[in-house]
């Protein structure tokens, strides 16, 4: 499985599928990181995490675990 | 009179509702708490028209069931108390925000929607289509901006017409399949639930929101009825039912963006080209400890710092010039009524050694936590603050906090009490303990005098530089090292908590708001300046004044020491402080600090560290003596046999419980007697321990072992253990349970 942790800065991803449950996932779903979606990986924090990526046209900082939740294509 | 109209102001964090609920309201309201939860409530009339009263709900994404700040949104608006909702929306990132603005509309509720920094999405080449928004919407569009004014009253009128309206069924639809199911559940809700929520509730019983169907009384066997709906639905759809319910309603804002905004060629904003630099990947740290480095410069060497003296030795010291005209010390001007007035020497040494003495000490910090708050409350409002969240995350997760938990320590430096309200942003309640439990650590304000004092006891000199950061770096190292220690305990095991913030785009804050934060903060300084300072300081005169006649030649009887017969010069050795420092001196014996009077200044301490060295001075009958004469250093000095004692009187000073005031506030913060007197306990004990460790290894080093050091060498090694160990096995096995109490 490809995840959005694996994503390389400057790259874009699809996601496929949310894992993970309980309050994260939904959080994430609310975030807008649902099946369909394109997110941009913009840059990894100076300490080599948390990463910043793009997702409906904000930005989000989100921590290397956490992307590992989120299956892309 | 007129029946109240109730406004509840709804949407996302940083979509400026703050902003227009300060500009609407004045700043005359209420803030508090929700029942039984940390977060705070703010409440206030309109300065138009008194009988409009505007509820600031929580910033939030979404009505899920999952956080505290949601859960009072939801159970707010559900309440039947709202006339009508305010949904603000950030405009130049309207299709997240209209996610929330979905779910407020189905509701049932009127809502109006303010369409806030409409000017900014004109100026990018945007276009928005008002009039077709409403429409899909079913609710009326209103064009603001919260920081320049526009469209605020237009805002009011039409939230108002729509008060008066008795709400509406949502008139939004998802895809036709769901829709189908949404129907069939919208039946089973009990018939006493109003046409215009039923919507709200079928979807929530869709999404299995426990909640939603404990709030309306869902029968068990209506219950299972949905449960086989929505399950079927979930295999047809072969997703689960939040994800098809959140697809839906992101699938449905797609449509809406299409019809109802133009969208000019995309190219890099203001906000990115900042972020390019500032969270750089190897600037980013540079720039963030510059701008730290800033901050402290302004605040504690140059600025704040020259108000600080000012007030300590012109205002409450020497006197002053005003144009040319020589201006009298306020103690000089109130021991000039006092004696014009004919008052006793009991009652002028009340009023100006112990009320004006101890209130003054605190005003002093006034222009040094100004410059302070000025400067953090802005990095804050114009979104840095999330930026050094982001830059620093990854240091606080080793130690069990988040990146958030940085913008409380902060403060902290300034005064504990706005520390400890600033921990009000962390979301997650484990970290928000934590940070409480952790950032009183931090030296404030307040303890510089003991850095000072200690600084001059031990080298001879307060301008040694290496020994006031050494005192910091012991602040930062307790909270750590507390960090590491309490996450492996089970008060705090769990899994790491998730981190996933927005960055806000920056912009510049309104001025009245930013005000109004710095405001907040050192007003909580300045109240606790008037009520606890104002008391303690009475208590403590009180306490060192007042005594038994014991010396020799002394009458025995109890009474105002200074006014009897045959005082002598050190009457303050037969005060009552005397006879109870005496009396607990034995609990700091170990770390070597067993004088009655070193026992006196801890425990004024623990009412108000401001206190302390102004203790000293009185009790080792220095007048007048600040934190900077040397006179005051030696004395104090002399009350210790050895070094060891004196860093072991500043370590405990330092790490213990903070003030009175702090206290108060951290018992507010967690809303429970249970965590304040875990947090206090920890406190103290930690800094007795780290007193004792100091003062031990520092005999040690001179030779001399005792019982004790083996005591601190347990508790060196307990320390060591717990910080080293790996995170015990099980920690967490609780994962659900705490992610569903959690968010």
């Amino acid at each position: 499985m490809k995840s959005l942790k694996d994503v390389a800065v400057g790259q874009s991803a699809t996601i496929a599928k949310l894992h993970g449950e309980g309050a994260l996932r939904r959080h994430l779903m609310d975030m807008g990181l649902i099946k369909g979606t394109t997110v941009t990986v913009v840059k990894v924090a100076p300490l080599g995490d948390p990463v910043e990526i793009t997702v409906r046209g904000y930005e989000l900082s989100i921590r290397k675990e956490e992307a590992a939740h989120v299956e892309v294509l | 009179m007129a029946t109240d109209i109730r406004v509840a102001l709804a949407g996302n964090p940083n979509c400026g509702k703050t902003t227009l609920f300060n500009r609407i309201t004045g700043q005359n309201g209420y803030v508090g708490n929700w029942p039984g939860v940390t977060v705070e409530k703010k409440e206030a009339r309109l300065s138009s028209d008194k009988n409009v009263v505007v509820t600031d709900l929580p910033g939030i994404y979404s009505l899920s069931p999952y956080s505290p700040e949601e859960q009072v949104s939801r159970d707010y608006l559900m309440s039947g108390e709202p006339d009508v909702v305010v949904n603000v929306v950030d405009a130049t990132n309207l299709e997240r925000n209209l996610y929330l603005t979905l779910q407020v509309v189905e509701t049932g509720l009127p809502v109006v929607i303010a369409l806030n920094m409409a000017d900014l999405v004109e100026k990018s080449g945007d276009k928005i289509d008002a009039g077709k928004l409403s429409q899909r919407l079913g609710a009326p569009v209103v064009m603001i901006s919260a920081l320049k004014g526009s469209g605020v009253d237009e805002l009011l009128r039409t939230a108002r017409q729509e008060a008066a309206k008795a709400g509406s069924v949502p008139a939004h639809r998802f895809d036709s399949a769901i829709e189908g199911v949404l129907d069939d559940i919208e039946k089973l809700v009990p018939a006493g639930v109003e046409e215009g929520k039923r919507r709200y509730y079928a979807v929530k019983l869709f999404e299995r929101d426990e909640l939603a169907a404990k709030a309306i009384s869902l029968s068990p066997a209506s219950a299972a009825k949905v449960e086989a709906l929505v399950a079927q639905c979930e295999k047809d759809c072969d997703d689960d039912a939040e994800s098809i319910i959140t697809g839906e309603r992101y699938a449905l804002i797609a449509h809406i963006m299409d019809e109802c905004v133009k969208k000019a060629p995309a190219k890099m904003s203001t906000s990115e080209k900042i972020d390019r630099i500032v969270t750089n990947r190897i600037l980013g740290l540079p720039i963030f400890l510059a701008v730290m480095f800033g901050v402290y410069y302004l605040a504690i060497s140059t600025f704040g710092t020259a108000g600080t003296d000012w007030v300590n030795d012109n205002l409450f010291g020497e006197g002053w010039e005003l144009f040319g005209a020589a201006m009298p010390s306020v103690p000089d001007v109130v021991t000039g009524w006092l004696e014009a007035a004919g008052a006793s020497a009991m009652v002028t040494s009340l009023v100006v050694d112990g009320v004006v003495a101890g209130v003054g000490a605190v005003l002093g910090f006034i222009p040094q936590m100004v410059v302070l708050f000025i400067l953090l409350s802005f990095l804050e409002d114009c979104g840095y603050m999330a930026r050094v969240a982001f830059v620093m995350d990854r240091v606080f997760r080793r130690f069990g906090l988040s990146g958030k938990s940085f913008i409380p320590m902060l403060v902290s430096t300034g005064c504990g009490v706005p520390g400890v309200l600033a921990t009000k942003t962390i979301e997650n309640e484990k970290d928000r303990r934590m940070t409480v439990m952790t950032t009183t650590f931090i030296p404030c304000g307040a303890k510089l005098p003991i850095i000072a004092l200690l600084m001059g006891a031990l080298v001879g000199t307060s301008d040694a530089t290496w020994i006031a950061p050494l005192f910091y770096f012991l602040g930062v190292v307790a909270v750590i090292v507390s960090g590491i220690m309490l996450k492996k305990t089970k008060l705090f095991a769990g899994r790491p908590t998730p981190f996933v913030m927005e960055l806000p785009s920056y912009h510049f804050p309104s001025i009245r708001s930013w005000a109004l934060h710095v405001w907040e903060r050192v007003s909580a300084y300045i109240k606790k300046a008037f009520t606890i300072i104002f008391a303690s300081t009475v208590v403590v005169w009180f306490l060192s004044n007042f005594g038994t006649a014991g010396w020799e030649g002394g009458s025995g009887a109890f009474g105002f020491l200074p006014d009897m017969e045959g005082v002598p010069e050190e009457f303050t050795d037969y005060s009552v402080l005397a006879m109870l420092g005496g009396a607990i001196a034995w609990i700091f014996a170990p770390l070597g600090f067993d004088s009655w009077q070193a026992t006196a200044m801890s425990v004024t301490g623990l009412v108000a560290k401001e206190n302390v060295v102004a203790t000293a001075a009185s009790l080792l009958h220095i007048a007048d003596a600040g934190e900077t004469d040397p006179s005051l250093w030696a004395a104090f000095a002399g009350m210790f046999s050895t070094m060891g004692g004196i860093m072991a009187f500043g370590a405990f000073n330092l790490l213990c419980a903070p003030c009175f005031a702090a206290m108060g506030t951290i018992r507010a913060q967690m809303n429970s007697a249970k965590w304040t007197a875990i947090a206090l306990g920890y406190e103290c004990g930690f800094a007795w321990v780290v007193g004792l460790m100091i003062n031990q290894f520092y005999l040690l080093a001179q030779g001399v072992v005792s019982v004790w050091t083996v005591v601190a060498v347990a508790f060196a090694a307990l320390i060591l253990f717990q910080v080293f160990r790996p995170m015990p096995k099980g920690a967490w096995d609780d994962e659900p349970a705490a992610a569903a109490a959690t968010a």
